[in-house]
């Protein structure tokens, strides 16, 4: 009997082989054109698609098993608890964390970081503390530090960029010190596609005592994440860039942190006992997570974590690296088109501009042959001002887009240079 | 590719290119700022306002190629305009863009469009209506003499 005979159901399909193209009909959105054209949806890094079982998820759950969780005592109340509890296990196992009290559901990966910047400073800080994040943040790892140093009297501090545009490694640890708190950084750039080296930041921000956050929005769909090694402190995504529905996001906690923060929102679900003299709060992770939660869409995720682990996030990353590879070389053949940064680890995205050609030009031109691109500042000023361009162009990449995608992109590129005479 | 052309116009490729009364106008009266947060686009406007009238109008900025054509034969149109003129001007071209007619502006005369016309396919691009009004905005902010920066947003 060969090996794979002998394996049980559930490991047969962990060892499923799989191409981006032999993945594409189990999208049902891209089977549709767009402007008379094939659709070639190369704006990942903004929402990804979702594969056809998380949408047959998301309709079983409110055809077979609706009800509010954590309180009925009737059946279907009791099996929504469960697949609701279900998909924070799959959490868990998917990010490596060591208790599923260490996951913790919110709206998104904006939420995420609020919650910590809020509870963790509330519990943490003291005025003339600092916070470090770096100049490639996206404006959700900025505003809620800002906006909290504000008003507790903490200082944020901003490591630069290398010309290549990676973390500037020896002004990075200048700004570690005995004062710094938290250092939140992202763990790949969702404009430069940049791949921090994020076991030695927390390891730098862990030997002068600050905690870390990990930005994983742009990280979690494209490379195997494991939390314990990695030994960051909090690590935050959101489902509906991995292939997920909107409107859940994750924030991984060490269990002793989250048990001394004080809860974010009050309300429902998230106490013990109330009673107008003194209110106890619920435990882990149920003390974070007031008011009836986004049960549909955090059960279809479960769904959208088993298609992922399916395909294996290591021949993920593999096979999307081979395809940036190719996007590098094919993008630096069209004449006038600047690629912005230089990482050594590029992941996920990369933006360009075409000289003479406005990006949002740009994107119309493409966006009439069908192709999905994302132009403007990417949520990501102070990175744009960094760049010195007040916009660029971005493509970022799927399981699910092939070397035609790319070289419809490439096509597109070539006409619009023709389109505006350049 | 025949809706790009609809929208991208010969004068449109035209004035982006080679944009007309694009430099600092020393004398102004007038300078208005306009800022669309969602591109990234920036213009100053300036104007010299004598006895009613545009006398003479400048932009200075970066943008795409329908918020500079937009900006450049907006200064050529209203050049010479009394106030009164230009307001209904800004009137006609935001009824132009959206396909939508101003509540503001019923009462007033439709004046000739000219070669406004040419922006006429923007109607088709509800994303780029944006680009397309940013000057119109900031000439209007300008002429109401309100000093904060003009957003499209």
């Amino acid at each position: 009997m060969s090996r794979i005979a002998s394996l049980s159901a559930a490991e047969k399909r962990a060892v499923r082989s799989w191409t981006a193209e032999s993945l594409r009909a189990e999208f049902p959105i891209l089977q549709r054109q767009v402007r008379g054209q094939p659709l070639r949806y190369l704006d990942n890094a903004a929402t990804t698609q979702k594969p056809r079982v998380v949408i047959e998820a998301l309709v079983r759950y409110y055809e077979e098993l609706n009800a509010n969780v954590h309180r009925g005592i009737h059946y279907l109340s009791e099996q929504a608890t469960l697949a609701f509890e279900q998909t924070r296990t799959a959490v868990q196992r998917f990010i490596g964390a060591r208790s599923h009290r260490e996951i913790v559901f919110t709206r998104g990966t904006t939420e995420s970081i609020n919650l910590v910047a809020w509870s963790f400073c509330r519990r943490f800080t003291q005025p003339g503390d600092e916070i470090v994040i770096t100049h490639m943040e996206h404006h959700s790892n900025i505003v809620p530090w800002q906006m909290v140093c504000e008003e507790r009297g903490l200082h944020l501090r901003v490591a630069p960029l290398t010309p290549e545009g990676e973390l500037d490694w020896r002004s990075f640890e200048r700004l570690l010190g005995p004062r710094t708190k938290l250092v939140s950084v992202t763990h790949v750039s969702n404009v430069l596609g940049t791949v921090n080296p994020v076991r030695q930041i927390v390891q730098a921000a862990h030997a002068v005592g600050a905690r870390v956050l990990m930005d994983g929005a742009q990280a979690a769909p494209h490379l195997p994440v494991h939390v314990q090694e990695l030994d960051c402190d909090f690590y935050v995504f959101s489902a509906h860039k991995m292939y997920g529905p909107t409107g859940v996001g994750v924030l991984y906690g060490k269990e002793e942190l989250l048990e001394a923060m004080p809860p974010y929102q009050g309300g429902g679900d998230m106490i013990a006992s109330v009673t107008f003299a003194k209110t106890t709060y619920n435990v882990l992770p149920y003390k974070f997570e007031a008011g009836t939660p986004n049960i549909a869409d955090v059960v279809a995720f479960a769904a959208a974590l088993e298609f992922l682990a399916e395909l294996r996030m290591e021949e993920v990353a593999t096979q999307e690296e081979s395809l940036m590879a190719y996007t590098l070389q094919a993008l630096q053949e069209v004449p006038g088109l600047v690629i912005y940064g230089r990482p050594a680890q590029r992941c996920g995205a990369i933006a360009f501009n075409l000289a003479g050609i406005h990006p949002h030009d740009l994107g119309t031109v493409l966006d009439q042959q069908g192709i999905a691109i994302r132009t403007g500042h990417h949520c990501a000023q102070p990175l744009m001002d960094w760049l010195g361009v007040p916009a660029t162009a971005r493509a970022s990449l799927a399981v699910y887009n092939t070397f035609e995608d790319i070289d419809a992109l490439v096509a597109g590129l070539h006409q619009a240079r023709q389109f505006f005479r350049i | 590719m025949s809706d790009l052309r609809d929208l991208y116009q010969e004068v449109i490729l035209d004035h982006q290119r080679h944009p007309r009364n694009f430099r600092v106008l020393a004398d102004a009266t007038r300078l208005q700022e306009g800022y669309n947060p969602l591109c990234g686009d920036r213009l100053i406007l300036y104007i010299k306002l004598r006895d009613n009238r545009i006398e003479d109008i400048a932009f200075q900025g970066s943008g795409c190629a329908i918020s500079t054509a937009s900006a450049s034969v907006m200064t050529e149109t209203v050049k010479g305009k009394t106030i009164e003129e230009a307001e209904a001007l800004f009137h006609a071209f935001h009824e132009l863009v959206t396909g939508q007619e101003s509540s503001e502006a019923k009462h007033l005369p439709r004046p000739a469009l000219g070669k406004l016309a040419v922006f006429s396919g923007v109607r088709e691009f509800p994303v780029r209506v944006k680009c397309a009004t940013l000057a119109w905005h900031t000439l209007h902010a300008a002429l109401q003499g309100r000093d904060e920066t003009v957003s499209t947003e």
